[in-house]
């Protein structure tokens, strides 16, 4: 099959990043640079308190004293942050009432990702905050979902109307000095989205929030923030894309969940940023800080993740599992194709009794792509009887591709049980031969096989996203075996 | 419907099969026998289409048509179905996704919409049936975890689903007990018709008790060196391959 080979470069490159397009609304921006005056600008525009200036100001001081980490397998080009534009919305101001107010070019933007806004049109049970650059654009099902208490909001209305909540939690989860990107982040932050299911609540719907870069030079940077008070449960998810552009765009963005007593939440993404061309020229860099903690006792948080997209990729969807009894859960299918380079995967931080933690990943790496899997399974001493169980796969497609994998474990009582699982697999010539000998061409085996590796974590995805996740696997390798 | 005219196909730079000449009507079982290495199932490699053999002299025609101008799927779905003598596993991949994936690349290219879900499950109780395979086992990823005899068993219920014009049954015998060779045959004479053929590969003249052949071929060293009726098959049971050389 080596003269497939060939025929398969040609068709990634032929395959195209269905997502690609720009709208051209037109965007108010601010100069683009890194310095103090950025941040002041930036909380300035957003009418912000006091206090979260002075949250920003103090990010942006632990920012400078850092420096970019260089530990992932990762290549990671040096970015200057002076070229890089950190505010940008667009103009038409975004109303939160009414759908008519909103710039119809932006809802035409958000139909073609298959996102509508107007929210009869909306699947059941969905309800979508959809940012674009640096704003929300539009919340849907707000009034609804008032009606029982929780609060489902663009961040900078939180800011607005909760502060007290946002201020309590706020940094809670991931603190502004966690990390580089994480300082940067807490320093420019634009916007995101901000839950709150109050006690004993059930979410009666899925609540997503759709991720759209549009502007050039922009980098995107927002957080969510997600408590969940005792006894409730809330699913939530989030998606994302970015016009195909030359040069590299930045995204970095913080993830913090909180859980309460008895409290559940699943958090699941379908990561589709636009991954660079056949050169391996453009593309999302993706560095993501998304931690949960399980505060209160037998609770939980549920991280599921399909990730395609980004040139570069860095993230560790973590659990802090601080309650007695609580369980933290990690799925992950990771694809990475062309030149694109992955370094992802999870901790598992045991701080209570009885904790259990289980993560399965599963890498695919096609083209010319690294993937990595980094995990971290931590059990404190106090952190009695707890058990974890961690199976990584790797799947190599072609001969030019690497799959790596970087468990770290540490345990410091003997009470607990840590299992750690790994293997590597190649799509086998003699199983493309099977399929094909029942008629299936090679794309659609290869789509099959992908399918059935990565099952265990698609079926953990809710019912509507599963349908999408499995076709942009298909997609993502389209072409891709030899 | 096939005719096989001088074939000669390689793999890993080594000759296997020498100057195959052989013509399958509809309506006929042929048998092919032969010693370890002799070319059986580069025979039915080169047939369903395997690249990792190269044909490098000789035609194969199919209904009129040039055989090894097709990809591998176009032969199957063209009605040529191969049962493997060593079934794939596909892990996470239930037998309904992939049975189903198959049937209607199928009819695609037969111009007919995908098969209506009531439809499909329905033709699959059907089958599994007519074959008498549990049907547990199309519940489960495909082939993973099956015993030898289950595999065998599953390539018959899949020749069954598709409804092959021609079959080339590759050992299929092999690793079975007299009970699945006997569920394998029943399947594999169920399915016959006076419009399709099968060529069934065997080491043993034990399967064709229960499948009997119109002709049996002796392959020797990558070619056919014998042909003959049934009973040339009790013939080389008694005296072994040797006196043909």
């Amino acid at each position: 099959m080596a003269i497939d080979n060939d025929k398969i470069i040609d068709d990634v490159t032929q395959s195209e990043y269905k997502y690609g397009f720009y709208t051209d609304v037109e965007t108010e921006m601010i100069p683009k640079g890194l310095n103090e005056e950025t941040v002041r600008r930036i909380s300035k525009l957003k009418n912000e308190p006091e206090w979260m200036l002075e949250f920003r100001l103090d990010a942006y001081k632990k920012f400078k004293a850092m420096k970019c980490p260089n530990w992932a397998h990762l290549k990671i080009p040096e970015i200057d942050f002076n070229e890089i534009i950190f505010y940008a919305a667009p103009k038409t101001k975004p109303t939160l009432d009414s759908l008519d107010e909103v710039d119809p070019a932006l809802l035409e933007t958000f139909n073609k990702l298959g996102i509508p806004l107007e929210e009869q049109k909306i699947f059941a049970g969905v309800a979508v905050d959809a940012v674009m650059d640096s704003v929300s654009v539009k919340t849907t099902f707000k009034t609804a979902l008032a009606e029982k208490g929780i609060i489902f909001s663009s961040f900078s209305e939180a800011v607005q109307h909760h502060p007290d909540l946002v201020k309590k939690y706020l940094g809670t989860v991931v603190p502004s000095h966690d990390n580089y990107f994480a300082a940067l982040n807490s320093a420019v932050f634009s916007d995101g989205s901000f839950v709150y299911i109050p006690k004993g609540v059930r979410c009666p719907m899925e609540l997503s929030t759709y991720f759209r870069i549009n502007a050039a030079n922009t980098g995107q940077f927002e957080r969510t923030l997600i408590v969940a008070d005792d006894d409730s449960y809330v699913s939530y998810l989030e998606g994302c894309t970015a016009p195909m552009r030359d040069e590299n765009q930045l995204h970095a963005a913080i993830v913090e969940i909180i859980t309460e007593n008895r409290a559940e939440v699943k958090y699941s993404t379908v990561q589709n940023w636009y991954p660079g061309d056949k050169e391996g020229k453009g593309g999302i860099f993706n560095f993501v800080t998304k931690r949960g903690i399980c505060r209160g006792e037998s609770s939980k948080i549920s991280w599921t993740q399909v990730e395609t997209g980004s040139a570069i990729t860095w993230k560790y969807p973590s659990c802090v599992l601080m309650g007695d009894n609580s369980v933290g859960e990690f799925y992950s299918v990771a694809v990475t194709n062309i030149h694109q380079q992955a370094d992802t995967g999870s901790k598992m931080i045991h701080l209570g009794k009885n904790t259990k933690s289980l993560i399965i990943s599963k890498g695919i790496s096609a083209g010319k792509s690294q993937n990595s899997y980094r995990g971290l399974v931590k059990v404190i001493k106090r952190a009695e009887n707890t058990r974890n169980f961690s199976q990584c796969d790797s799947l190599l497609l072609g001969d030019k591709c690497g799959a790596h994998t970087f468990p770290y474990i540490d345990i410091q009582n003997d009470s607990s049980v840590v299992e750690h699982e790994a293997t590597t697999s190649k799509i086998g010539e003699d199983q493309l031969f099977y399929c094909n000998q029942r008629g299936m061409d090679t794309e659609t085996a290869v789509g099959l096989i992908v399918n059935g590796y990565a099952r265990e974590v698609l079926n953990k995805l809710p019912m509507e996203f599963a349908v999408e996740a499995q076709k942009l696997l298909q997609v993502s390798l389209e072409g891709s075996v030899g | 419907m096939l005719q096989i005219k001088n074939l000669h196909a390689s793999i890993d730079g080594k000759d296997i099969l020498k100057g195959i000449n052989l013509t399958v009507n509809a309506g006929e079982v042929h048998a092919i026998m032969g010693p370890n290495g002799s070319g059986k199932s580069t025979l039915s490699a080169v047939l369903a289409g395997n690249e990792a053999f190269k044909v490098a002299e000789g035609e194969v025609h199919y209904f009129g048509k040039d055989l090894l101008e097709m990809s591998a799927e176009n032969r199957s779905r063209e009605g040529i179905f191969l049962s493997f003598q060593y079934p794939i596993e596909i892990p996470g991949v239930s037998m309904v996704n992939f049975m189903k994936t198959a049937v209607n690349e199928h009819r695609k290219y037969k111009g007919l919409d995908p098969i209506a879900a009531s439809d499909f499950l329905k033709l699959m109780r059907d089958k599994k049936e007519l074959v008498g395979i549990d049907s547990q086992l199309t519940n489960r990823s495909v082939n993973e975890g099956f015993s030898g005899g289950e595999k065998k068993k599953n390539e018959i219920f899949q020749m069954a689903m598709l409804e092959p014009i021609l079959a080339i049954l590759d050992e299929t015998d092999s690793g079975l007990d007299i009970d699945a060779l006997r569920v394998v045959a029943n399947g594999v004479n169920k399915l016959k018709t006076k419009d399709n053929a099968a060529i069934v590969i065997t080491h043993y003249q034990r399967l064709l008790d229960y499948i009997v052949p119109d002709f049996v071929h002796v392959l020797s060293q990558g070619k056919i060196i014998k042909t003959g009726g049934k009973e040339l098959a009790l013939e080389l049971e008694e005296k072994g391959y040797d006196w043909l050389k």
